[in-house]
């Protein structure tokens, strides 16, 4: 089992700000690919995913990161803050 | 060093004070405040989302990362998140060191990482609706002068 975290609009168009996930996915993008067959909203979360970033156990990661031992996947817009 | 991430309001008079007081070994204090902007005279409040745990620990890393790069005596780092109104501060740095070039440099450099690399994210709500604030090609690109 993986946390799922969401935040900024992705949490808004997946309609949750985490989740836990039951997975075997390899990677960061393979799982974003199970997350995008499940329903709509997934589908629009991720429809772009140069718009996102992604973080591994509170860590920045790319998207073909392994997620081996990884216990919290994030997933958000680029950050905005200062 | 110290970090703060908080909802509540800060002064920066009164920060900035108490961080430079009683030192001897600095020739130089440079602080920056931000404030939340009403860019078109509609903002009601700007909403700052952020990621707890990761927020401290980015900003620390990028902390240490200047206290290294410029030989830092002590930096300070505040930044808030929640509903703020206009005018309200969002953040400040403030950096002290031997030298003004230093102290300079360093809160630069702590401005452009936390504005694309600390996990905060900005709302803007004003009277036409809410948006969120995109990142800018110029924020991404600014890190690559360090």
């Amino acid at each position: 089992m993986m946390n799922v975290v969401y935040f900024a609009w992705v949490r808004e168009r997946i309609g949750l700000p985490q989740e836990q996930v039951d997975t075997n996915a390899a990677t960061v993008a393979d799982l974003v690919e199970e997350l995008k067959a499940r329903e709509d909203r997934y589908e629009a979360a991720f429809a772009d995913i140069s718009a996102l970033r992604v973080a591994l156990d509170q860590e920045l990661a790319d998207f073909d990161a392994p997620l081996a031992g990884v216990k919290e996947i994030a997933f958000f817009p680029p950050m905005t803050g200062g | 060093m110290t970090v703060r991430v908080q909802p509540e309001l800060f002064d920066a008079g009164a920060e900035l004070n108490r961080f430079a007081q009683g030192r001897s070994d600095v020739g130089a204090v440079v602080s920056f405040t931000g404030v939340v902007r009403d860019t078109d005279g509609d903002l009601q409040e700007m909403q700052i989302e952020h990621y707890p745990g990761m927020t401290e620990s980015a900003i620390a890393k990028i902390v240490q990362e200047a206290t290294t790069r410029w030989g830092l005596a002590d930096a300070l780092v505040i930044h808030r998140y929640g509903a703020l109104k206009p005018g309200a501060p969002i953040m400040m740095v403030a950096t002290a060191s031997a030298h003004r070039a230093a102290a300079f440099e360093a809160a630069d450099f702590l401005m452009d990482y936390l504005k694309s690399r600390a996990p905060f994210w900005k709302k803007e709500i004003t009277t036409a609706g809410a948006s969120w604030v995109a990142a800018k090609d110029a924020d991404e690109d600014a890190l690559k002068r360090w």
